[in-house]
């Protein structure tokens, strides 16, 4: 079933990545880490249908929003970060899928990993615990390229600085900041055991971000002694323009 | 765009093309791969979308559990790979009655 929302707020969290704010009449809700799908139609009718997740927390409004990030030859994503302004109207389809989620009654530590735009719905978890009033004790270890292809920046940092809210380690993979401690590199095995909750914690992984990424990833969390039933993956693209 | 070996996703990906024919979300749903016996949630198999389709395959034997394709006005359901698909129907209580 396809829904029609209209476009509420643009936000540009990158110089190739936008915040589109959905406003859906009859939206059912959410749960953080669920994706959508949209359908963009020409005019000559020829249209394509994108997954992206979901970056907002749930809320009564009815709003749902997505981070899209540009990709070379992407059609969809180069119309929804170039060309969609306010007032416009995208037909979707969900909330969609019930696996890679994070529910508020869980109570359990939460490490979450994301690889570049695998933030966007692991930062909708980490909205959904702020706005539900969570106490769940939440970890962020995120690799980003350079400091500017951060999403979320300002926002994370908040969440980083309030107490009793999550921690947050960047890794960064081409450039780091000026006096960065670690050279850019990918994550190794002694950031992740040395960023991550120790696996006598029994924490809950959540894994998002391109598919050799997450393979990687879900690989050293397990060999940091999480068991792979407390692991879980989200991998988008190269081939399905996933974000 | 990468030169990445691995060239799959979640099966969760296959939500939305699933949600054609399922009223349930069967991404969620437990299922035994027919070659290898290995029972996983159908959100951790491999997802193959770069075909004319969807292909799913198992996590630990690679072979297809899943294929699903539509054609113009048709969509064809393949799940031979798959012995059985469990599904939680507790939160349908309330509204079959």
């Amino acid at each position: 079933m396809w829904r029609v929302g209209t476009v509420v707020a643009l936000h540009d969290e990158t110089a190739t990545a936008r915040t589109i704010t959905l406003e859906v009449p009859d939206w059912p809700g959410h749960v953080s880490g669920q994706h959508v799908d949209v359908r963009a139609t020409a005019q000559d009718g020829y249209s394509a249908v994108r997954s992206y997740s979901i970056a907002s927390a749930p809320n009564p409004e009815g709003r749902v929003q997505i981070t899209v990030e540009r990709l070379l030859k992407g059609e969809v994503s180069s119309y929804l970060t170039q060309e969609v302004v306010v007032d416009d109207r995208l037909e979707l389809r969900g909330p969609i899928g019930g696996w890679f989620v994070w529910r508020t009654q869980q109570a359990e530590p939460i490490q979450l990993v994301a690889g570049g735009s695998g933030i966007v719905p692991l930062m909708a978890m980490i909205r959904s615990r702020a706005s539900a009033g969570g106490v769940a004790p939440f970890r962020l270890l995120y690799s980003v390229r350079e400091p500017a292809a951060i999403f979320y920046r300002d926002e994370l940092q908040a969440f980083s600085d309030h107490e009793h809210s999550v921690s947050l380690t960047y890794a960064y993979t081409r450039s780091a900041p000026k006096d960065w401690p670690r050279p850019p590199s990918r994550i190794d095995a002694a950031l992740m055991a040395n960023a991550t909750w120790p696996s006598n914690l029994v924490p809950t992984c959540y894994v998002c971000g391109p598919t050799s990424f997450v393979e990687s990833a879900a690989g050293l969390l397990s060999a940091c002694g999480n068991s792979p039933d407390k692991i879980r993956t989200e991998r988008f693209g190269p081939t399905g323009d996933r974000q | 765009m990468t030169s990445d070996t691995y060239d799959y996703l979640d099966g969760n990906a296959a939500a939305g093309e699933m949600s054609k024919i399922f009223t349930m979300d069967v991404t969620v749903a437990e299922g035994q791969c027919a070659h290898c016996g290995a029972t996983k949630r159908f959100a951790e198999a491999h997802l193959y979308m770069q075909c004319p389709g969807v292909v799913a395959r198992c996590a630990v034997c690679e072979q297809v559990l899943l294929r699903l394709v539509s054609v113009r006005q048709r969509v064809f359901l393949d799940v031979r790979g798959l012995t059985y698909l469990s599904l939680d129907t507790a939160h349908l209580q309330d509204s079959s009655r």
